[in-house]
């Protein structure tokens, strides 16, 4: 890992996620909360590193949400935050999100909300986390690589500061996990700070009939900051000339191309792909839009080609702002580039031609066979836990057994050989899902003479704790007689061994106290509790699942083996 | 130099593709070049098919002008389709995830090794006749063997493998100092000197 708190050099290669640490330590940043997520997880990860010799306070909270109400306090406190997590994360903590727009920041607040279009990294959905740009009314930036990364937390440090509003930094996969040379500036730490909770109450306490004028003001300060944005110089016009070595550049085409973030980078190499000169207007700022620029920007031009990942929101704005200064502009956008799927020159390539009636002839050969080597435990010595744990569930649980997965290490029993799960959605939800699986046939009226089937679920420590216990605690309160298995690793695996209140860590990597899952069960009036370590216990687990299956109760199992990655680590 | 120099690096999670990366990122950028890479973390570490994407160019046009662009620079992260110079494969079933940046000037340093797939698998054979359609331009040999045979360890193979590529030339303009300086930069020391003789062995196949 990077020595982000050096001054060493003036150029250094940096991963996306590491400018962004960067970014906010040039910047001063004094707070940093995060829930590990990729592609958002270096970030966590590089302040876990340094946050005890920097002397800036750094957690890796419980969920996204608590997170961001960590940082909210630190805010009203006057602190400079840093907030980060996974495009799934801000839907957690949008609850608090919205608000905190209305009640504004106090100390600069940057909330990092990484997307993975493609969904190399993430299951449940290919979410579009602009959606909340709109509906929390949060300005947000969308650099396109780790220079921007770094230079646009500074900037957004500074609008936090000037607007008492949280910023928002959206990226992707491609630019999250990007490396570049980044052009450094200056860090200097350890820093002391000053907190002081000021009471201001007609300020951040969002309740009727306040809230309604708290709302007004929001949509004002959001107006008052479009003279700033229009001046921005990161939504800037590039008329793009390529040098005159290439020959026969496409003649006065009257086209312009608007586009940000990572695609930004493969419209350049598309442009050169196809050899076409053409201004691009390069939006910096996703929201507000600079509609003057845009404006200024399509009156004369004849085609507009949009170039987006995912949904079509620029494109939306487009068609509307055109309707007044251009309406005959002929607008190309998700008619000629997909909207599922994530970006690459190619694609855009192909779709700037469509846009100009050109030709565009593949220039690759698609292999006749593929194969594809899928992701499962990991094997060696000392073991995954859960080779031994999946074995015994197969074992024990009847043929017609319904399982209900979640998000963790233990999604890949989704894949062969294990073939596993008959649902997985969000973080948390197995056991939620698994009860309303459980009322559903506990209600049915009797079928074939068929005995009820049996519903497992499945969590792992890091997810149970980050939304699990509501789950579960409505499962036992309504009766769902499931039977959950608490996967505890004692680490937050997939992500990278970040520790959680289960691991005897905490987020400056100190000893502490490791929170007993049995205790929390136990507490939730769960009767048939268990723990056992499936790799020296085997025939117990398996015993015990077929037990607690048939007592007809809401029953937990907390199968307790270290990660085996994280065993080797220790012994290293 | 005249065009932009693009490379993948195709294998499964945990046979070191992003050290690699690390490795020839460090030394093009030592040598003066601009640099771009793709790479992918999470799910796909955990033994998953995974290609990372290596590029590099001169930094800008010499007669600069505003707005002016240059065809030997690096901008987008990811390699365009069929513009791969180099091919890794550290597994060989991968060069077929990889095919598609290939052209008929593409070269393939393939590792002969294998791991399985829980689902259909392919032979070198298959393989081998599945880029011929495309580039005759193949070096395979059993890196991991000869790491394992040599250094008992065939961790380092991918490391190996760089030695044999920049012994044939097809790494340039990358030199073989600039890799030994950035694997030292890159690997942590305790394991730095496994990865020096990796290096070396692969050099010492790529002279035969």
């Amino acid at each position: 890992m990077k020595d982000l708190l050096s001054n060493l050099s003036k150029n250094e290669i940096l991963l996306g996620n590491e400018a962004i640490v960067r970014g906010a330590l040039e910047a001063g940043v004094q707070f940093v909360s995060t829930y590990p997520g990729t592609p958002a997880s270096e970030i966590g990860n590089n302040f876990y590193q340094i946050a005890k010799k920097a002397g800036i306070y750094f957690e890796f909270s419980t969920n996204e949400k608590v997170a961001l109400e960590a940082a909210i306090g630190a805010s009203f406190c006057g602190l400079k935050c840093l907030v980060a997590m996974k495009n799934f994360g801000i839907n957690v903590a949008s609850d608090s999100l919205l608000p905190f727009l209305y009640t504004g920041s106090k100390g600069p607040t940057v909330l990092v909300v990484a997307d993975d279009p493609s969904c190399h990294s993430s299951a449940q959905s290919e979410e579009n986390s602009r959606a909340f740009s709109y509906l929390a009314h949060i300005p947000t930036l969308e650099p396109s690589d780790s220079q921007e990364c770094k230079d646009f937390v500074k900037l957004a440090f500074q609008i936090s500061a000037k607007f008492k509003t949280p910023i928002m930094i959206r990226t992707t996969t491609r630019v999250a996990h990007q490396k570049m040379p980044v052009q450094l500036g200056l860090v200097k730490y350890p820093k002391p700070f000053k907190a002081k909770f000021v009471k201001n109450p007609k300020r951040f306490v969002t309740i009727a009939p306040r809230v309604l004028e708290m709302h007004q003001e929001l949509l004002e300060k959001i107006a008052a900051m479009s003279n700033y944005i229009e001046k921005s110089a990161v939504n800037k016009i590039i008329n793009v000339k390529w040098q005159t070595s290439q020959k026969n550049p496409t003649p006065n085409i009257k086209m312009g191309i608007m586009t940000s973030g990572v695609a930004f980078l493969h419209t350049i190499e598309a442009m050169k792909m196809l050899n076409i000169n053409a201004p691009v207007l390069k939006l910096g700022f996703f929201y507000p839009l600079p509609e003057a620029k845009i404006k200024k920007f399509i009156k004369p031009l004849k085609k507009l080609f949009i170039v987006e990942e995912l949904d079509p929101y620029l494109e939306k704005e487009v068609e509307r702002i055109a309707k007044s200064v251009n309406p005959k502009l002929q607008i190309f956008g998700k008619s000629v580039i997909a909207q599922a799927g994530e970006l690459n020159p190619d694609i855009v390539a192909f779709g700037l031609a469509k846009a100009l009636g050109k030709n565009y002839r593949q220039a690759f050969v698609e292999p006749s066979k593929k194969i594809t080597h899928l992701p499962r435990f990991c094997t060696g010595w000392p073991t995954c836990p859960y080779w031994k744990l999946f074995a015994a569930v197969k074992q024990a649980a009847p043929k017609d057994a319904i399982f209900g997965g979640d998000i963790g290490c233990y999604m890949l029993a989704a894949f062969p050989p294990h073939s596993l799960y008959d649902f997985l959605l969000s973080m948390g939800s197995g056991a939620g899902i698994a009860h309303g699986v459980c009322k559903a046939l506990q209600k049915s009226v009797p079928q074939d003479n068929q005995p009820k089937q049996k519903v497992i679920a499945f969590v792992g420590d890091s997810t149970f704790l980050h939304s699990g216990i509501p789950a579960l605690i409505n499962a036992v309160y309504n009766q769902a007689g499931l039977l959950l298995i608490i996967l505890d690793n004692q680490i937050t695996a997939m992500t990278g061994h970040q520790p959680n209140p289960a691991s005897g860590k905490n987020s400056l990597g100190e000893d502490n106290i490791p929170l007993k899952l049995e205790n929390i069960v136990r507490a939730l009036n769960v009767k048939n509790v268990a723990v056992i370590d499936q790799e020296e216990n085997y025939n117990q687990l398996v015993a015990t699942i077929k037990e607690f299956l048939n007592s007809g109760e809401t029953s937990v199992i907390i199968a307790r083996r270290i990660c085996g990655l994280l065993a080797k680590k220790q012994k290293a | 130099m005249n065009k932009t120099f693009n490379m993948i690096i195709a294998g499964v999670g945990g046979q070191g593709l992003i050290t690699l990366l690390d490795i020839i990122a460090c030394a093009a950028f030592w040598q003066g070049f601009d640099v771009k890479t793709s790479e992918l973390h999470g799910l796909s570490q955990r033994g998953g098919s995974v290609n990372v994407h290596i590029r590099f160019g001169k930094k800008s046009c010499s007669a600069q002008q505003k707005d002016t662009f240059c065809s030997t620079a690096v901008y987008a992260p990811i390699v365009p389709k069929g513009k791969a110079d180099l091919i890794l494969a550290l597994e060989f079933q991968e060069s077929l995830n990889a095919l598609v940046f290939a052209n008929a000037y593409t070269f393939f340093v393939i590792n002969n090794y294998q791991t399985p797939t829980l689902g259909e698998s392919v032979s070198y054979q298959e393989v081998e006749s599945e880029i011929k359609k495309i580039t005759e331009k193949i070096f395979t040999l059993p890196f991991s063997q000869h790491c394992q045979q040599k250094l008992q360890n065939d961790i380092p193979a991918g490391i190996a493998m760089l030695g044999f590529a920049v012994q044939k030339g097809l790494l340039a303009p990358i030199t073989k100092e600039a890799l030994e300086y950035a694997i030292q930069e890159v690997i942590a020391p305790k394991h730095y000197e496994l990865n020096k003789q990796a290096f070396q062995l692969g050099i010492s196949l790529g002279v035969q």
